[in-house]
């Protein structure tokens, strides 16, 4: 497994260093350029299958974890490692590097070396938020995300892309302030009750926070991820940044970034903070739903083309959240998979709009129509996008909806009765913006002549194609890599919840064995019970080591420490 | 014969330095103010050497040498400075030169 | 049995070798020909699934494919259950019959199209048999499919296509908005749809109709007294479903709507199968209803209203094809009816043999509109019955079936219903008030219905003239290509008889709307007719749980009141033939005379009620106005309060500016400026003249040397 213990920092990486050779090739010879980013993000991608293949979603632990001590004196480390959750999100962000690499082969004629620069950049550091599990190194990538993406849309964006490039800037940055306050406290908190510093999320995982505090750190993360994702009246950075950036820009944005803020509540603010978490769920559901609503609804109202995908994204990452804070295993489950879904559907709706922009230089839905005439490919792959994208059984978006929905109303009837309204309006929206494009007569004389899919450019649709059929009709590959991840979320947030791999598991763990559900759950059922303890009268804390002698990646043990005790030697 | 006392070598030398102030003072060229220079330094040396002599101190006669030295170089520098100067001016009136002028 | 799931997917392999393929370059025939060969494939397992099926005692087969989504918690009424969905397929009594009815309709119209659709372009007609195929493939899904979901596949994937088929010509823009129209209001159907499905998981842990159906006749009827209960909310939100799909109140608009497809597509979808999907489901679910006897009574009002209205409107109706939609709600309804009162075996019955005379109807009506170059109105055809004698005669055959004249096959399956009806005790509403309002209906069918057929078959040609030989030279390219609306592109040269592809499928519908019939003859007859009741019979176990062995209710009365009631139908009917001949066949002025009499009336009808209008005004107004509304909150309020933000900050940072720079800075400038000025004094000493500085020098020099001798 020597291969494995370094997987993780293969892929993340490879960009980058794609993006440092570019460095290096003179700028006149743009083609090289092109074959060389293209290369490496293929590369990117390869490297990351065999997370695919490797994972064992048996195992409810992280997987081919990395440590390495980064800055000892606060106690932050290079820590790498995935769960089912980071493993999917991981593969849908490589493969969507490849797609965004490849679509902008002809549509970026102007800097063409910064840009490829920014984009392989932009792909570390969105790979870095996903595999890290130590919460500064997290930080560090989920800032330095907005770098490279800042430049793309401002560089290469269209008509408004400085005020859409800063606006995105600062409302994240604004979010991501106040999330990093949370992130201290949590830090600081783990400090009073174990006498270390470290920043390693898998022991804040453990930790029980006493409720005002969690109140307070959720309220903080809520803010810099509900940006991110975006909620309801943290949207309006989104349609402004989706529809200015370059094609490449937005399909990175809808597929990957967007995921960035829904991956954060699942990794960090459930687990940590689930007595919160229950707290918010009225609010959170509350603003999901409007946002599903409200956003299909202004989706309906646009006459730009790629706003309207706009805002389809934030009707359905209304929906991803609304199943996350069901706070059910198939509402938690659908929520993950309507993230690919979103990245796959949305991701190919905006190469969609980039293939005709790129034509015509317009996005106003006005100047088209007819087009089925002209493009067939073209217009039988926007259908099925389409259909992904409402929800049509045998494709991919059906799966997350009805899994979504489902979760959702064995909690609350009202959510699911307002949320399924979302699939009507869906459909219209969509459906409209279809009509108005591709159906009629070509009224527009300067669509008479546009080309047809060219072959890289179907090359680029294949997979999206290809994963859409597959999720729609034979999830269970995707589903199952989720089962323990969600397992786990789940003994955090639900004291009662019996995972699925306890009968697995409960035999051959080592008793203390922190991965085991027993300990796992016995902690759940101390924090239930314990509420009232303060923290610093806890006498037995647990503290997680990381040991390197497990062979199937490292495991964790726990050890009883003192309150407050000071730093216990690493186990081995 | 009038006997030479060191007297005589200190009015020699109070001229001849008088004659180089006042040039350096009232004339117009700047090579002729570089002469004055050296008139002033050599006035310096015969005052030098005559003390030299009445004192039995050989150190005023090592100074000597040191100011030949140094007036040597000095007027070498100066010289360029001057060369250069006309170059650019096309002169040497030192009316005309006032470029450290506020 | 084993197979059964390969019925499907047969039609489904043919889409998409058409669709990835046959677009790019199979010729129209070929195209064609694969599609059918599909379809025929799939009939002769469908026949050889039924046959096996007549072998077993259990009547029951469960075929589990693979797992669709594998079993994850979740929480249901009785505690933590498991949320789990396979893809299985079921043949039993009702799905082996709907298999046959879709497999065997859509054969016949499969065939039919290879003939009507040949004008299309060469892609066209693969793309349009992919849709069909398409189209077949999740119809069978939809009617294997043993649990709600691997329904709802079906029943999504029937809507995607549906809207593929009324948008096939998507250049016209009526054609695209009705499919879009189509979808949508399907979509609002799905809501409820879903949340009852979503409510079954709920109740019951499971999704499998049969595990349902067994879990819910454990469960007491909620009646009346016992109060509107869980499974009624089911049957309920289902039943919303239902009206969306099979065109009901209050979601039947779209349907006359969807007329904007190809006839064969009419025939097939918006006739025979897939609006009929609801009434499946309904009957798929009987155990379900059953118990919720208050639904019960709501699906039959609906249905009877549903049933009255459409047939109201399609008595004015002058296209061709949406008397027949009319026709098609109208009939949807009676179907609804019979589920409603408990007789679901009537309802499938009805739904059988309206698949036969509707089917035909509608092909028949798809030869007459292409005989008469696209002509849909009926006021500019008549005489036809002599350029067309086939189509006519099988055309007539289906309007007496759908009449209800014995021994047709209408008359049966209608007679059951209107007799189960009859018999039927409601909830709310008074005896035999469904009944009436059914026979009212049947009536005006008969009368539509023949009106129809006078219009178009008999009295005299009213279409437009045609020339032998008068066109223009070239006329024959001219129209070629592109614009399919308005005609062929090929000479006409006046009505005539449709191809044999077209031909043999309605001669063999038409002898099923004779024959369908017998089996379900009334068990009054059975002193003549030893197999009476046999379909009720063989579908009872589909209505009923497993285990529960219900006896079957015996619905007698005496004879003399079965066979009076019979005898009204009858002759209900042949009123409503008699009226139409008088005023369509005999005295032609004379409906025009009646119009102008009812003008009031009539143009509420002609205006279907005003319906769209009001849909329109409220629910599409509505949402558009809403969407229009919030994108001005949106970009005004919400994105106001962060560009808001941004410019206070603007503002903020704009005065702070404004104070560094004038105050702030205005020191540090004050100091250097004070400097600056006292520098004029000073620097006068600065004249830049050596000699200057040497006397200065020397000044000082002196003036040093005399204050050290003095001083000293």
């Amino acid at each position: 497994m020597s291969n494995d213990s370094s997987l993780l920092s293969l892929i993340l990486f490879t960009p980058l260093v794609g993006a440092l050779v570019l460095l290096f090739v003179p700028k006149r010879q743009e083609d090289a350029i092109r074959w060389i980013a293209n290369v490496f993000v293929f590369i990117g991608f390869l490297v990351s299958l065999p997370l695919w293949f490797r994972y064992d979603s048996a195992n409810p632990e992280f997987q081919f974890v990395e440590r390495l001590p980064w800055i000892p004196s606060i106690g932050a480390e290079y820590f790498l490692g995935v769960d089912g959750f980071s493993v999917l999100l991981i593969l849908l962000t490589t493969l969507m590097g490849v797609i965004a690499v490849l679509s902008s082969w002809t549509a970026i004629t102007m800097r063409v070396k910064e840009y490829y620069i920014f984009l392989l950049t932009l792909q570390t550091g969105m790979l870095g938020a996903f595999v890290s599990l130590d919460f500064l190194l997290f930080f560090l990538f989920w800032e330095v995300m907005l770098v490279p993406m800042y430049f793309l849309i401002g560089i290469w964006g269209s008509d408004n892309r400085l005020y859409s490039a800063i606006k995105f800037f600062l409302f994240t940055l604004v979010g991501s302030v106040v999330m990093l306050l949370g992130i201290l406290a949590v830090y600081f908190y783990n400090y009073s009750v174990t006498g270390v510093y470290t920043f390693d999320v898998t022991q804040f995982h453990q930790l029980d926070i006493p409720f005002d505090m969690q109140w307070w750190i959720f309220l903080a993360f809520f803010l810099g991820f509900a940006v991110k994702v975006p909620m309801f009246p943290f949207h309006t950075w989104l349609p402004d940044a989706h529809t200015d950036a370059p094609t490449a820009g937005s399909v990175i944005l809808a597929a990957v970034l967007l995921k960035m803020g829904t991956y954060g509540f699942i990794r960090f603010s459930l687990p940590i903070l689930p007595e919160a978490t229950i707290a918010f769920v009225p609010l959170v559901a509350g603003l999901s739903i409007i946002g599903i609503v409200y956003g299909a609804l202004v989706a309906m109202a646009q006459r730009d083309w790629k706003r309207l995908v706009a805002y389809s994204s934030v009707s359905h990452m209304g929906m991803v959240m609304l199943g996350m804070f069901a706070l059910t295993p198939v509402g938690i489950t659908g929520s993950i998979v309507q993230q690919l879904n979103h990245g796959i559907s949305t991701g190919a709706l905006f190469l969609i709009v980039g293939i005709v922009y790129e034509r015509r230089h317009t996005r106003l839905i006005s100047e088209y129509g007819g087009l089925s005439k002209i493009m067939p490919v073209y217009a039988a792959v926007f259908l099925i996008m389409t259909m992904s994208s409402i929800g049509l059984p045998t494709l991919n978006g059906f799966i997350g909806e009805i899994l979504i929905l489902q979760g959702v109303f064995v909690v609350q009837k009202t959510w699911a009765f307002f949320a399924a309204s979302g699939i009507v309006l869906g459909a219209a929206y969509m459906l409209w913006l279809y009509q108005r494009t591709m159906f009629g007569t070509v009224t527009n004389p300067k669509n008479e002549n546009l080309p047809d899919l060219s072959m890289r450019e179907f090359v680029t649709f294949a997979p999206l194609l290809l994963l859409a059929v597959w999720i729609g009709l034979y999830p269970k590959p995707f589903l199952d890599r989720l089962e323990t991840s969600v397992d786990k979320v789940m003994m955090r947030v639900d004291s009662d919840y019996t995972p699925r791999f306890a009968a697995v598991m409960d035999v051959d763990a080592p008793a203390g064995a922190a991965g085991s559900p027993a300990a796992i759950a016995a902690n759940g059922a101390a924090r239930a019970g314990g509420l009232d303890e303060t923290p610093a009268e806890a006498v037995a804390v647990t503290r997680v080591v990381a040991v390197n002698d497990d062979p199937g990646g490292p495991g964790m043990i726990e050890m009883p420490v003192r309150g407050g005790g000071r730093r216990i030697a690493a186990g081995n | 014969m009038l006997e030479i006392t060191p007297l005589h070598y200190s009015l020699l030398s109070a001229a001849l330095f008088m004659i180089g102030v006042i040039g350096v003072l009232v004339r117009r060229n700047v090579i002729i103010i570089f002469m004055s220079i050296e008139l002033i330094l050599n006035a310096v040396n015969i005052n030098l050497i005559a003390l030299s002599d009445q004192l039995q101190d050989l150190a005023g006669q090592v100074f000597v040498v040191f100011v030949i030295a140094v007036a040597a170089a000095e007027a070498a520098v100066g010289l360029g400075i001057i060369i250069a100067f006309y170059r650019n001016k096309e002169t040497v009136n030192i009316d005309e030169i006032q470029i450290m002028r506020w | 049995m084993e197979s059964i799931w390969l019925i499907p997917l047969l039609p489904g392999i043919g889409a998409a070798i058409n669709g990835l393929v046959g677009i790019r370059f199979f010729g129209k025939r070929l195209a064609g020909v694969l599609a059918s060969f599909m379809m025929g494939w799939a009939l002769w397992l469908s026949f050889w699934a039924f046959v096996e099926l007549l072998g077993t005692e259990e009547r029951f087969h469960q075929v589990t494919v693979a797992s669709w989504i594998p079993p994850i918690p979740l929480d249901t009424v009785d505690g933590v259950g498991s949320f789990t969905v396979d893809w299985s397929f079921t043949l039993d009594p009702l799905s082996a019959m709907m298999a046959l009815i879709v497999t065997g309709i859509g054969f016949l119209i499969h065939i039919y199209s290879i003939g009507y659709i040949e004008h299309e372009p060469r892609g066209g007609v693969a793309r349009f048999f992919c849709y069909l195929n398409l189209f077949c493939f999740f119809m069978l899904t939809l009617v294997l499919g043993s649990n709600f979901l691997v329904m709802f596949v079906g029943w999504e994937g029937v809507g995607l296509c549906s809207y593929l088929l009324i948008g096939y010509w998507y250049h016209k823009q009526s054609a695209s908005d009705a499919g879009k129209k189509a979808f949508i209001v399907n979509r609002i159907g799905d809501w409820g749809f879903v949340l009852g499905v979503f409510l079954v998981f709920f109740t019951f842990g499971t999704l499998d109709f049969r595990a349902v159906a067994e879990a819910a006749s454990q469960m007491p009827v909620e009646t009346a007294a016992v109060g509107f209960g869980v499974i009624s909310a089911i049957c309920l939100l289902l039943f919303i479903g239902a009206t969306g799909k099979s065109a009901q109140i209050p979601l039947y608009v779209w349907l006359p709507d969807a007329m904007e497809g190809p006839t064969p597509v009419s025939a097939l979808i918006h006739a025979a199968t897939m609006v009929t999907a609801g009434v499946y489901m309904v009957c798929r679910n009987a155990v379900l209803f059953t118990h919720a006897p208050m639904v019960m009574e709501i699906v039959a009002v609906i249905g009877v209203l549903t049933a009255l209205v459409a047939a109201t409107i399609g008595l004015v109706q002058t296209d061709i094809k949406r008397v027949l939609a009319y026709s098609t709600v109208s009939q949807l309804g009676y179907m609804f009816l019979a589920t409603g009162v408990g007789a679901f075996g009537a309802a499938a019955f009805h739904l059988m043999t309206h698949a036969f005379f509707k089917a035909l109807l509608f092909l028949g009506s798809g030869a007459v509109i292409h005989g008469m170059n696209e002509e849909q109105d009926m006021r500019r055809m008549g005489g036809l019955r002599q350029y067309m004698p086939i189509t006519a005669l099988t055309m007539a055959i289906g309007a007496v079936a759908i009449a209800g004249i014995p021994p047709l096959s209408g008359f049966f399956s209608k007679d059951e219903i209107l007799f189960r009806t009859f018999l039927h005790h409601g909830v709310f509403v008074p005896d035999r008030v469904l009944w009436g309002l059914g026979v009212v209906t049947a009536m005006l069918t008969a009368f539509y219905m023949f009106r129809l057929i006078n219009m178009t078959f008999f009295g005299a040609y009213r279409g437009p003239a045609w020339g032998h030989g008068a066109e223009e030279p070239g006329h024959d390219d001219a129209g070629h290509g592109d614009d399919h609306g308005a005609g062929h592109g090929h000479a006409w040269h006046g009505p005539h008889e449709a191809s044999r592809w077209m031909t043999i499928p309605l001669v063999v519908l038409a002898v099923g709307a004779f024959f369908a019939g017998f089996v379900g003859v009334p068990i009054a007859f059975e002193a003549v007719w030893p197999w009476t009741a046999t379909i009720e019979h063989f579908l009872h176990p589909s209505f009923v749980a497993q285990g529960a062995h219900a006896v079957e209710e015996a619905h007698h009365m005496s004879l003399l009141g079965e066979f009076g009631l019979m005898g009204l139908s009858v002759l209900v009917a042949l009123g409503g033939i008699w009226f139409a001949y008088r005023n369509y066949v005999e005295r032609p002025e004379a409906a025009e005379r009646l119009a102008e009499s009812l003008a009031g009336p009539h143009r509420v009808l002609t205006n279907k009620y005003y319906v769209d209008e009001l849909y329109d005004a409220t629910v599409v107004r509505g949402t558009m106005g809403s969407a229009g509304g919030l994108w001005t909150v949106d970009q005004r309020v919400v994105d106001g309060a962060v560009n808001g933000t941004g410019w206070t900050t603007i503002a903020a940072s704009w005065v702070s500016h404004i104070l560094d720079k004038y105050v702030v800075d205005g020191l540090v400038n004050l100091t250097a400026w004070i400097c600056g000025e006292a520098s004029y004094v000073f620097r006068r000493a600065q004249t830049g003249l050596i000699q200057n500085y040497a006397f200065v020098t020397l000044l000082g020099v002196f003036a040093f040397v005399t204050w050290f001798l003095v001083a000293r």
